[in-house]
Order: C-alpha cells, then sequence, then structure tokens
C-alpha cells in the first residue's frame, strides 16, 4: 500500500540547528570553502539529519512517535544544500509491506531530492497503532 | 594504507555512562522539526507509559556517534576521519530511548572491508541502560575514502 507522500525543505539555517543538536560539527556541513576543497559540489546535509526527516516520515504513517523498532538506510548520494532561501527539498514516499511475525509492519522507503534517490535500501519496522 | 581487516571482530570497553537530558530531546526533536508532544511534554510522555520525554528515532546518533570515537580515534586503527563518509546506518530498539536514562556504549568492528581503493569500517554499538537492559544497538558503516 502506498503511503501519503511527505516532502521536507531543508535549508543551511536547519543544517547549522541540526550540527549544535546532534554534536556533528563536520564542516562539509556549513563550510563550502571545506565542502569543495574535499571534493563536493558544496555544503551537504548530515546523512543522519535525512535520515531524522525520514523518521519523521516513518512515524507520521505510524501515528505515533514511539513506533519505530527497526530503521535502517543506506546514503547512496549527498544531499546539497544551496546557501538561499528556499534550500533544497527533500520527497519521502513509503509503500507499506504487510506484517512480519513479530507483528511489526514493515515500510520501504524512497527519498529523493530534486529526482534523484538519496537513499536505498531504506526499510522501517514499525509497531501498529494499538 | 588499507584498514587492518584483524581488527574485524575487536571490542572495545564500555563508555563511560550518557545521561540523557530532558533538554536534549527537546533540542534534538526541535531541530529535525519533530512536534509530537512525546518528544516535548513530560504529562504526555507519562500518559503513553513513559518516565520522561521520548526520544526520536535516530536521536541514539548523538551518544553512539560519541562512542564511535572509540574506534575511529584508534591510533592502531589509524582511520584518517578527514576522508570518511557515512555509509549505512541502523538501528534496533528494544525500547525507545526516554529522558534520565544513563547509558553505556560498548563498541565491535563487525567488519572491515577494502574494494576499489576505499575502506569499509562497520561498527556495531550497543547501548544499554546501567542496569545492563538492552536498549538501542546502532550499526554504522563508514567509508574511508581512498587517495585520489
Amino acid at each position: 500500500m502506498e503511503l501519503p507522500v511527505q516532502t521536507f525543505r531543508v535549508t543551511r539555517a536547519d543544517l547549522v540547528r541540526y550540527a549544535g543538536a546532534s554534536g556533528d560539527f563536520n564542516p562539509i556541513h556549513w563550510s563550502e570553502r571545506f565542502a569543495t576543497k574535499v571534493g563536493l559540489p558544496g555544503v551537504i546535509a548530515h546523512g543522519m539529519y535525512t535520515m531524522a526527516l525520514v523518521g519523521r516520515a516513518v512515524t507520521a504513517w505510524a501515528g505515533s512517535a514511539d513506533a519505530v523498532v527497526d530503521f535502517s538506510v543506506r546514503f547512496s548520494r549527498p544531499v546539497p544544500v544551496p546557501d538561499d532561501d528556499e534550500g533544497t527539498e527533500l520527497e519521502v514516499r513509503g509503500v507499506a509491506k504487510g506484517e512480519t511475525e513479530a507483528g511489526l509492519m514493515q515500510i520501504d522507503i524512497t527519498a529523493t531530492c530534486r529526482g534523484e534517490k538519496v537513499l536505498s535500501q531504506a526499510r522501517a519496522l514499525v509497531r501498529r497503532p494499538a | 594504507m588499507p584498514l587492518d581487516p584483524s581488527f574485524a571482530g575487536r571490542s572495545y570497553p564500555p563508555t563511560a555512562s550518557y545521561q540523557v537530558g530532558r533538554e536534549k530531546i527537546r533540542e534534538f526533536a526541535t531541530a529535525i522539526g519533530a512536534a509530537d508532544e512525546l518528544h516535548h511534554d513530560p504529562e504526555a510522555a507519562r500518559a503513553a507509559g513513559y518516565p520522561d520525554v521520548v526520544a526520536p528515532p535516530t536521536f541514539a546518533v548523538v551518544i553512539t556517534m560519541a562512542a564511535n570515537r572509540q574506534i575511529v580515534e584508534d591510533p592502531d586503527l589509524g582511520v584518517d576521519y578527514s576522508r570518511v563518509v557515512h555509509g549505512d546506518q541502523r538501528f534496533a530498539y528494544t525500547r525507545p530511548i526516554v529522558a534520565g536514562d544513563e547509558l553505556v556504549s560498548t563498541n565491535t568492528i563487525e567488519e572491515i572491508r577494502s574494494r576499489g581503493g576505499h575502506d569499509f569500517l562497520t561498527m556495531r554499538t550497543d547501548v544499554a541502560s546501567a542496569a545492563g537492559e538492552p536498549v538501542v544497538t546502532a550499526w554504522s558503516k563508514i567509508v574511508v575514502r581512498g587517495e585520489g
């Protein structure tokens, strides 16, 4: 079953806030100078910030903030975040694949940015609403 | 220099305990835009059966990433962190993390592989309460990009 598409806007300010909250101060997530020096197209989002937004999508689909039992992703492509007010947009799609033997719902996830997949093998197992 | 594959299977001593603060959970939830009252309101969390506010699913990385420094800063292993990108991440929860938890992490190197000039290092972090009850296990695969 296809779940409702969810979109998340990502700006530089979001990355700065996430850096502070998570303790991940890698300069590729805030310094254009550093990011281009190490061969990136520019400042990119923390992979774990992308995963956190996908986590919001998953908990919204599951219907409760504490439903996630297992959550895994592969970061297949960076998410560049331009230094402007619009930033970029992450689009998250999910397909409910039915129940596991343990009674959990499996959700297969696709996340795209500018039409390109940024995660692969993304999957969550969630508790069903009581 | 490729990473020494004989480090696979190595475990490290448990970390000092990490005290999960209510304001840290709120700060993290705010940073990712997670507005659910379970992350912010202790009364709502108690009504749902938790002792205090509940962390969002990826909050564990705050604890495990700090714990993983035991591995990535191990001079005998010699990871060049300036060449590291995040490959894969997984969390398997026994229960959600809640404010007030005192959590101890135990790191294990699960796998080291080299392919195409890059090294792939899979770290497993078992996070448990001070009493030793399992809370969450995290797997982080990092890629140490080869030179050139």
